[in-house]
């Protein structure tokens, strides 16, 4: 697959405000050993922690919580990655701490990806039966603990339910299990796909 | 490597030592370069890891002079280079321009730089132009070495590219190889140690054959190289049995080790190797060895392999003071001579320089290297670490980091989705450097 996309105008806006929120005065906020580990994560992550994707998800905006929790997993080998299970193993509590505190000061950016909006209508339906309880404003909300779901990067996305499905990435709540079992029950794939449609809308 | 100072290097040393403690003395001088308060950076090179130190400096400090010299208007980034070659990627998705890093206020200048002058702190360019500096960034890149190759030249790489500085270079191979006919041989010669992008040739090997495999099945890839081993070699040769017939009765692609090339003629493409073997291409590409860019050479930065020694932890340059080397040309193992890597030393010496220029304290460095092969349809491999400044050295993070799995750790699964991280990484690495 060849990736030339542009990134939406309203990735480049966030980007440009976050920079502007910068240039007015935080500056000296940049000068920490936070910040110094944070560098080395946004080339893969993107500027300020938000992705131009495909695949490798945005990361900026995140809550302190969710971060440290997904560190400590790769960390650990819980949860499968290619290349986060190596890389996560350089590093002290402490640095995940001061990377967290970085990226949750940064602002989620939704990034609008190619999607069917006809498909993203029916997943929108199917988000709010299954999904909505505990991802908060279609997933975008970073004070409820739970990942990033309209405007994350649609591969990876993808990819993390594929994992939890293949039994390769363990559920962190039965619920979510639960959810996601009775939604393929009822709507397969074609759901799925929905429901990814959906959250590439990067719509509300 | 070792850092390796020549005797004249160890004189001009000393003379700058000499040079900087009576500058100390003068340290009101330090804003001799500080018009309106302002301190001042050179950057010297608008590659990835000069264009990343402009940015990084600017997000620092808003208010820093911060200005950028680059010979070139257009920069096309080695790493994706290789998809282009094969016909896979449109040359004009690796194509950037430095008007990004104008709209941050960085003074962008195309022109080349023909000097600078230590002592004096100032940088001088072919078109006249003198620029002072109170901290200067040096990010050449890399040189070729054509001479190490008897008949080789930048005037024969016209017509037997290196390929190895993308752009036109680029652009001459992809069309070679889509002009050879089928049956034909495409020949591979690899540099011996440090080089630029120390898998790219065997990425470069796999993903030509990957070519030919779909078009030109009867043809065939030959690499003839000076070392014994090569990065990701175990991934690269498994990636090859299953896909190319690596040694077997018809394999699409055979490397040949400890045995590099000494000589070509270019009328007939043959090259010879030191052991006398010589080998006729249809299609030949030649990497030659290399040393730290020219202006490194010019700037006595460099020791008598022709490489930076920098001290690890600001990359500051050992032998000029207030002079700092990023990327390629800078001797930074264990770190490699990538991209991400170059992104990587420019942001922690940006923060060096800010440092020094503040009288802050050096926060504790960390740097990380990520490294994406494409080796066939839906399959990638990979290379990771973190970086840490420990005992007056750089070293890799124990018991972190390292390759994509393989042998009984082989996931297809994976190594598909390895791809689709490659060109994520991509985008990402292009947004944050040039954006």
């Amino acid at each position: 697959m060849k990736n030339t996309k542009k990134p939406s105008l309203k990735k480049w806006m966030g980007v440009l405000l976050a920079g502007g929120m910068m240039a007015s005065g935080i500056a000296q906020a940049e000068f920490d050993r936070g910040t110094m580990l944070a560098n080395t994560c946004v080339g893969c992550h993107g500027i300020n922690g938000i992705s131009d994707g495909p695949a490798i998800p945005s990361i900026g905006g995140m809550s302190e919580q969710y971060f440290i929790d997904s560190m400590k997993e790769f960390r650990a080998g819980e949860r499968p990655n290619t290349i986060m299970t190596r890389l996560a193993k350089a590093y002290t509590d402490q640095d995940i701490a001061d990377m967290a505190k970085y990226f949750a000061k940064q602002k989620y950016v939704q990034v609008e990806q190619p999607h069917d909006p006809r498909a993203a209508q029916l997943g929108q339906r199917l988000h709010n039966s299954f999904c909505d309880r505990c991802h908060d404003a279609a997933g975008t909300n970073p004070e409820d603990d739970s990942g990033f779901l309209s405007g994350q990067m649609r591969a990876y996305l993808e990819y993390s339910l594929q994992d939890y499905m293949s039994g390769d990435r363990e559920y962190k709540e039965s619920r979510m299990k639960r959810e996601l079992e009775s939604m393929m029950n009822r709507h397969g794939d074609a759901g799925l796909q929905q429901l990814l449609d959906y959250y590439a809308s990067g719509k509300e | 490597m070792k850092l390796n100072m020549t005797r004249r290097n160890l004189l001009k040393a000393s003379a700058v030592s000499v040079a900087a403690g009576s500058m100390a003395s003068f340290s009101g001088l330090a804003s001799a370069h500080n018009h309106g308060g302002k301190h001042k950076v050179v950057i010297v090179g608008g590659g990835i890891a000069g264009a990343t130190a402009a940015k990084s400096l600017k997000r620092l400090d808003p208010k820093m002079d911060v200005t950028l010299i680059e010979a070139g208007a257009d920069y096309h980034t080695c790493f994706m280079s290789n998809e282009v070659i094969n016909g896979d990627r449109d040359i004009k998705t690796i194509r950037f321009t430095l008007d990004g890093l104008k709209k941050q206020g960085i003074n962008v200048v195309i022109d080349e730089v023909t000097g600078i002058d230590a002592k004096g702190k100032k940088v001088s360019t072919k078109g006249g132009k003198s620029f002072g500096y109170d901290r200067c960034i040096v990010a050449p890149g890399v040189a070729l070495n054509y001479g190490a190759i008897q008949g080789y030249s930048a005037e024969v790489a016209k017509t037997i590219p290196h390929a190895w500085k993308a752009g036109e270079q680029t652009a001459i191979l992809r069309d070679q190889l889509a002009a050879m006919k089928d049956g034909g041989t495409y020949v591979l010669v690899c540099p011996p140690n440090p080089f630029r992008c120390p898998p790219g040739p065997y990425e470069r090997a796999s993903l030509v054959a990957k070519y030919l495999k779909d078009n030109k099945p009867k043809s065939k890839v030959i690499m003839l190289d000076p070392k014994g081993a090569f990065s990701k070699k175990g991934l690269f040769e498994d990636a090859w049995r299953r896909h190319y017939g690596y040694e077997g009765p018809n394999a699409m692609i055979e490397w040949h080790g400890n045995d590099g090339v000494v000589s070509v003629d270019p009328k007939t493409k043959t090259v010879t190797t030191a052991s006398g073997k010589k080998v006729k291409a249809d299609v030949l590409n030649i990497i030659p060895p290399q040393t730290a860019g020219k202006i490194a050479q010019i700037a006595g930065l460099t020791n008598d392999a022709g490489w930076c020694p920098i001290q690890g932890k600001t990359f500051e340059s050992s032998i000029h003071k207030d002079i700092y080397v990023v990327g390629d040309a800078a001797v930074a193992d264990p770190l490699p001579k990538s991209g991400y890597a170059a992104n990587s030393e420019a942001k922690v010496t940006a923060v060096a320089v800010y440092a020094s220029l503040t009288g802050k304290a050096m926060i504790e460095p960390s740097w990380v290297n990520t490294c994406y092969s494409i080796v066939a349809h839906d399959e990638a491999i990979s290379v990771a670490a973190v970086y840490a400044y420990e005992g007056d050295k750089i070293i890799s993070v124990p018991n972190s980091g390292g390759l994509t799995p393989g042998g009984d750790g082989f996931n297809a699964r994976d190594r598909k989705r390895e791809v689709q991280y490659a060109y994520s990484w991509f985008n990402n690495i292009v947004a944050d450097t040039f954006k």
